[in-house]
């Protein structure tokens, strides 16, 4: 980066807030994937009017700009690629500013920690439900850029569904208000909907207003072995057909067991197909009781082998941890891994998973599987080796299966990771030529000069 | 990769693959890393020094300056190493750098502190004479009450406010080689006195020693014994290390001794790494293996003992601060607790975040100065809400932050060692 331009941005920010070094700019060249590419420079605005006048001068310079929190994105949708990039890390914007228990809403800058965030409202006895597994080592803001979800979402909802109001900065340095502290709200477009999820693409999100809920006061968990990986699937769809909707639903094959208990030695089952983990929670003791007691005899009826309840809340935190950790310690078996977010209508749920595990056998190399099986949501994860180059080749060629699966059924590519730059080649296939034409157009009139974090999402 | 790095790394061992090379960047470290959760810059994060370290011995990057001093950044508190789930170790891997910087190019004062102050008891206690001096000569007591404190630059003052009361005399001139048992000879066990523990705080080592004994141990407790090796590890100065541990082992071989006790918590990790750091060395790899084996906090060691039960009452609202180097480093976490719980009239205050590091690590309020004072800066809101009288932990280091955080935030909470009140506890030997 030229040093005209580094001058500028220290009299914006002020030498602390402006990295450059090679050490910088190589730790900022990746996020929770393997894509890498150094970026220009990195700055750390504290305030929106700050990075309101960042991204005026990247505008002036024709400098690309690319959002970031704290870098745990699965699609690596904040990796910096024109090697003039400035990147924008919001994370010394991480302050909670209002929390306001009347109205159950609280404003906050985008570069609070989801999990900070949620023990804040918690002690006031309010509740932000969205838990991506990255709850403690991501910020709200990546959350709404990305709209994020996790195990919760099945009763919870989204984060988008808890946007009530956001500031953005636009693409020539003007900062955007919309929505605002009501639930209701028809007054124009819904312009918040449309920057959660934009993936950093349209604006800038500097700070958000949140709804909030009475957090539920209790919870069971239990904990459900299968013999059969098709049994568990099936039970998924005999669950939520039974009247019940319980807050989780998660699905865990053998293989990722076995990686958990690997890293974390907690005592799992490992000689087994799979396990489901799911909760119910609400403020009625009883009702929460009887309601995971009738989940477990939907399970039993249909082929559980065994059930382990969780008896108080260290034991709950045990069994959500081992779900927390099945993404990173699948590292133990191999150097890389590629973790798909494919979603599908729930009752598809048995059949993909055959055809997943179909296309893992063809290609001979492993899939493992688990997810968010109650919304439908799954991550099949390709583990492979990078440095040797017929297994890279191998892996595209079922990373397209697995998207075609997930299509022929009705679903959708990603359900929580977003396009970022892996899943970007697949787009137009799941969403056809109108809406990728619409999308560019909108992609277009905020954005004509393509400046905010090009070569994401769309092929430009 | 380029020719610098070829040329270095043709010198010396560098750490093997496996201890980088399946970092999945998933960022679960970055969440519990005490500098990261400062400074909120990838650069300052483990996963950061993981990148760092594997592109600098992927030949992408140099080993520039500035590449070594994100590797001293870490506080090496461990908290990375227990949370990856992956078995990365980045904290070991930073640390593992510092020493590849030294055999690459060794540093002449490092050769003289580490190498010849630091190792040798006398020449420590020398050129720790002049704050004796300030101390005895009741200069301190005049810098206090004149409130010259205050004119002092903001970090002098919070280096000075980091030193206890000095004893007089170092605790190794007149703690006996020999202390027999106040009761029944059950146990014969090895007390390793460390450097801080002696010059600074030697009332703490002198209470552990009654304590043992009352406990019926017989404490042989030998004046020859060299400093345990962790600053120089810190350094980088693996070889220097290694010399020390050859030093102390010998010193235990010739007695005859069931555990080697010690109350410092950083030694306690040094000397438990001993086997760790000997393993590839044939004369010394049993010997090592033998010794560390043998170590014990002595937290961990009381426990193991049918303890009697402390006497006296001790009416005070009491919280723990849990030293990496014990908790994390030795897995050592319930029993100084259990020994403070044994106390009749101690109120017992878990501490909010009770493991995350005081931001002491060794020297870093003097070579890290901003990092390590925010860090400690949420120890000391911790330390509030705790609303404790007293805080104990069993290192020197943590001991030494916490007195100048709390000083610092004038609050009124007494810095103590563990065993000391539980040596108070007990009340002084009929003899």
């Amino acid at each position: 980066m030229n040093k005209q331009i580094i001058n500028l941005l220290i009299r914006i920010l002020g030498p602390k807030a402006v990295l450059f070094t090679p050490e910088d700019l190589a730790t900022y060249s990746y996020d929770g994937t393997f894509v890498e590419s150094n970026p220009g420079v990195v700055v750390l605005p504290e305030t929106t009017q700050q990075v309101s006048q960042v991204v005026q001068l990247a505008a002036e310079k024709h400098l690309p700009v690319v959002p970031r929190g704290m870098g745990s994105g699965l699609a690596a949708g904040s990796v910096p690629f024109p090697d003039n990039s400035v990147v924008i890390s919001l994370t010394r914007m991480n302050h909670t500013r209002e929390i306001d228990t009347l109205n159950a809403i609280v404003k906050t800058e985008a570069g609070v920690i989801t999990a900070d965030l949620q023990a804040a409202v918690e002690k006031h006895g309010l509740f932000y439900p969205p838990d991506p597994s990255s709850i403690r080592h991501s910020t709200i803001g990546g959350n709404i850029a990305c709209n994020a979800g996790g195990p919760r979402c099945l009763k919870y909802g989204v984060t988008g569904d808890y946007v009530l109001g956001l500031t953005v900065v636009l693409a020539d340095g003007r900062v955007l208000n919309t929505g605002g502290e009501v639930i209701k709200d028809v007054t124009g477009y819904d312009l918040k909907r449309l920057f959660t999820g934009s993936e950093g693409t349209l604006g800038l999100i500097t700070e958000a207003t949140l709804r909030l809920i009475a957090k539920p006061q209790f919870t069971r968990t239990a904990l459900i072995d299968f013999v059969s990986l098709e049994n568990a699937s099936q039970t998924v769809n005999a669950v939520l057909s039974s009247g019940i909707v319980p807050a989780t639903l998660e699905l865990m094959d053998q293989t990722a067991l076995v990686c958990i208990e690997q890293a974390m030695k907690l005592g799992l089952e490992t000689n087994i197909e799979a396990s489901l983990l799911i909760e119910t929670d609400g403020n009625d003791e009883r009702t929460v009781a009887h309601e995971i007691e009738n989940v477990v005899r939907v399970c039993e009826a249909n082929g559980a082998r065994s059930v382990k309840l969780a008896q108080g809340a260290a034991e709950r935190d045990k069994l959500w941890l081992a779900r927390r950790s099945i993404s990173p310690s699948l590292a133990r078996k191999a150097p890389n891994k590629l973790g798909e977010d494919i979603t599908v209508p729930r009752s598809a749920i048995p059949e993909v998973i055959r055809k997943i595990r179909g296309i893992s056998a063809h290609y001979e190399l492993p899939i493992v599987i688990f997810g968010h099986a109650g919304d439908g949501n799954l991550h099949p994860n390709i583990l492979f080796d990078k440095r040797q180059p017929d297994q890279w080749e191998k892996v595209e060629a079922m990373v397209a299966e697995i998207f075609e699966a997930a299509l022929a059924v009705g679903g959708t590519l990603s359900g929580e990771h977003g396009i970022g730059t892996l899943k970007l080649p697949y787009l137009e296939k799941a969403l056809g030529p109108v809406s990728i034409d619409v999308q560019k157009q909108i992609k277009t009139s905020l954005d004509p000069n393509n400046i905010f974090n090009p070569g994401k999402m769309f092929i430009d | 990769m380029n020719t610098i790095s070829v040329d270095l790394l043709a010198k010396v061992e560098p750490p093997e693959e496996n201890t980088y090379l399946n970092c999945i960047r998933c960022g679960l470290c970055l969440a519990v890393c005490p500098t990261y959760r400062e400074d909120l810059i990838e650069t300052a994060s483990p996963r950061g020094r993981v990148a760092l370290a594997r592109k600098g011995l992927e030949g992408q990057l140099d080993f520039s300056p500035n590449l070594y001093e994100q590797m001293y950044k870490c506080f090496g508190c461990l908290a990375c190493d227990d949370i990856c789930p992956v078995g990365i170790r980045p904290a070991e891997l930073a640390l593992a750098l510092r020493v590849l910087q030294e055999q690459a190019r060794p540093k002449k004062w490092k050769d003289i502190l580490f190498g010849k102050i630091l190792s040798q008891p006398e020449m420590i206690e020398n050129t720790t004479l002049p704050l004796r001096i300030y101390q005895s000569l009741g200069l301190r007591r005049l810098v206090y009450s004149l409130g010259l404190r205050n004119l002092l630059p903001g970090k002098i003052r919070d280096l000075e406010a980091m030193l206890p009361r000095i004893p007089r005399r170092p605790l190794r001139h007149f703690l006996p080689e020999i202390t027999e048992s106040f009761g029944e000879n059950r146990h014969q066990v090895g007390f390793y006195l460390g450097c801080a523990q002696s010059l600074l705080f030697s009332e703490g080592s002198s209470a552990s020693v009654r304590v043992l004994a009352r406990n019926d141990c017989r404490v042989m407790a030998p004046r020859n014994v060299e400093c345990c090796g962790m600053p120089a590890l810190g350094y980088g100065r693996l070889d220097l290390v290694r010399k020390q541990a050859r030093h102390n082992i010998a010193v235990y071989e010739s007695l005859e001794v069931e555990a080697i006790v010690t109350d410092c918590a950083t030694c306690g990790s040094t000397l438990k790494g001993y086997g760790k750091l000997l393993q590839d060395d044939p004369d010394w790899a049993d010997r090592a293996k033998n010794f560390s084996g043998r170590v014990r906090d002595i937290s961990e060691f009381l426990c193991e003992l049918p303890l009697k039960k402390p006497g006296n009452r001790l009416d005070a609202r009491v919280t723990y601060h849990e030293p990496c180097h014990l908790g994390r480093a030795q897995q050592v976490k319930d029993q100084p607790r259990d020994l403070l719980k044994l106390i009749d009239g101690l109120e017992f205050r878990e501490l909010p975040e009770a493991d995350w590091c005081c931001g002491s690590a060794g020297s870093q309020l003097m070579t890290h100065y901003e990092t390590s004072l925010c860090v400690l800066d949420r120890k000391m809101n911790n330390l509030k809400q705790a609303g404790a009288q007293i805080i104990a932990s069993g290192c020197p280091g943590c001991q030494m932050q916490l007195n100048s955080g709390i000083r610092r935030n004038n609050l009124n909470v007494r810095v103590v060692h563990p065993i000391l009140l539980l040596d108070e506890a007990y009340g002084t030997p009929d003899e």
